[in-house]
């Protein structure tokens, strides 16, 4: 048994949330650098270029690369051999929000209640946290800011079995002209696959945050991975949507077991700005 | 790439064009959905509006925290149709321009020819950058919405494009239509 006191949980998530917001990842910078090079469209290369840019100094100044600053989710899997201590796991990881974003100049987003009064809690929490108890002695956390431009744009379906295939790349590729210009693009898409109904939400989530270098290890979800990439890319909707062969970055696709019944699939848009940041402790 | 100076002027406006990249200077109003809501309601009662909007040119932003030594913190654009509904009553004010991302709502879209406006759009979650090109700000009205109250902006070179024009012309159809290739 590993004893470790939550506050060690409360830095990290802060530090996480800090980087995730002034720093791009090398992965999504070099994919955009490539696009650039590669875009056809005149404006389409202004677009990414500016982006490029911005990335630079939001990096070189610790600046928020998107006044969005996001919605706080955390995936945090937790070894069953580490004793928590010093208060609650839930509260650990909330504190770690608010220090980032009460400390780093980041927006305050979140609202108490969605329907009536929609007053703001002033520290960017409560944040979103999907927990998991796993072998081992370690904590892992991955910590995503969602802007909700893209998040606003995402769509859940349940598909019939009978589909298969074609259904699921037919309503990706809706979801993604249905969005068009509004969630930012170049986008990075994440589709759960499988599962229940909340499952695929969860799973399409956690695949924006995968790297991009990174494809599916079936090579048949690969294969899906790359021709809804290509699907997509043909829909012409380009860099900022002005027009042009950026659509995507890419498709992260994480599938699971379902119900013989069923064919649950969620799509959750990202932005260009694909903010998250991961630890081991 | 085309200088243009805000408050807009009906020449200015006849001589944009959507796809024309610009750069704009000179002063902007900041609002968002809460501060919309709130114009709209006065405006259905009529009660007159904290700001003037003849002429004027609303950013729909909602800053992060400046550090010390910035004038904003990063402030990219939001959504612009979310501002769909409040739009139109707006225009009837005056309102002659908008900045924002994305496609703007079937209301607003319809009027833009009859009110001689023009939407500019700017690069969504390229906020740092634009950041860099707002001078100065001042909070007009509705200070308790923090980021989301209306500001006046003044603005030197901030990188837009011309997203629909007075004239019935939006590129978020004819940009995306030139490079749209046959279905996979």
């Amino acid at each position: 048994m590993r004893e470790m006191d939550v506050s060690q949980i409360t830095q990290a998530v802060a530090e996480l949330f800090l980087e995730a917001n002034y720093v791009i990842g090398k992965d999504v910078m070099d994919k955009l650098e490539e696009s650039r090079d590669k875009e056809a469209s005149p404006l389409g290369k202004m677009v990414l270029d500016q982006i490029l840019e911005n990335n630079r100094i939001g990096a070189e100044e610790s600046l928020a690369v998107c006044q969005d600053t996001g919605m706080s989710v955390v995936f945090i899997t937790v070894g069953q051999d580490v004793h928590l201590v010093g208060g609650s796991l839930e509260d650990a990881v909330n504190a770690g929000v608010r220090k980032a974003y009460t400390e780093g100049y980041l927006r305050k987003s979140i609202v108490a209640e969605p329907l009536f009064d929609r007053k703001n809690t002033g520290d960017n929490t409560p944040c979103v946290i999907h927990t998991r108890i796993v072998p081992g002695d370690k904590v892992h956390i991955m910590a995503i800011a969602k802007g909700f431009g893209s998040e606003n744009m995402s769509q859940s379906k349940m598909l019939t079995v009978s589909d298969g295939v074609e259904g699921v790349k037919r309503f990706v590729l809706k979801a993604v002209e249905e969005a068009g210009p509004n969630p930012c693009p170049p986008l990075v898409v994440g589709v759960g696959i499988g599962g229940s109904f909340e499952l695929a939400a969860i799973m399409a989530k956690r695949a924006t945050s995968l790297p991009l270098t990174r494809s599916h290890k079936d090579p048949r979800y690969a294969q899906l991975e790359t021709e809804l990439e290509q699907g997509i890319n043909k829909l012409g909707i380009g860099p900022a949507g002005y027009g042009g062969e950026t659509t995507v970055l890419k498709v992260h696709v994480i599938s699971a077991p379902t119900h013989i019944a069923g064919l649950p699939v969620a799509v959750n848009i990202c932005c260009h700005a694909a903010r998250h940041a991961e630890k081991t402790i | 790439m085309k200088k243009v100076q805000l408050p807009l002027t009906e020449e200015t406006i006849k001589d944009l064009r959507a796809g024309d990249q610009v750069l704009l200077s000179g002063s902007v109003l900041t609002g968002r959905d809460a501060a919309h809501k709130r114009l709209v309601a006065l405006v259905e009662n009529n009660e007159p509006l904290p700001v003037d909007l003849r002429g004027q040119t609303i950013y729909y932003v909602g800053p992060a925290p400046a550090r010390p030594g910035q004038a904003v913190g990063s402030a990219g654009p939001t959504s612009t149709y979310r501002m769909d509904i409040y739009t139109p009553p707006l225009l009837k004010l005056g309102l002659k321009g908008m900045i924002g991302k994305g496609r703007l709502g079937p209301n607003t879209l319809a009027l833009m020819p009859e009110y001689g406006a023009v939407y500019f759009g700017a690069v969504g979650g390229s906020a740092v950058l634009i950041s860099k090109s707002i001078k100065s700000f001042e909070v007009l009205a509705y200070p308790d919405l923090g980021p989301e109250a209306i500001h006046r902006f003044v603005i030197e070179d901030f990188p837009a494009v011309v997203a629909v024009d007075a004239f019935g012309g939006n590129l978020y159809d004819e940009g995306p239509k030139l490079y749209k290739q046959d279905e996979m």
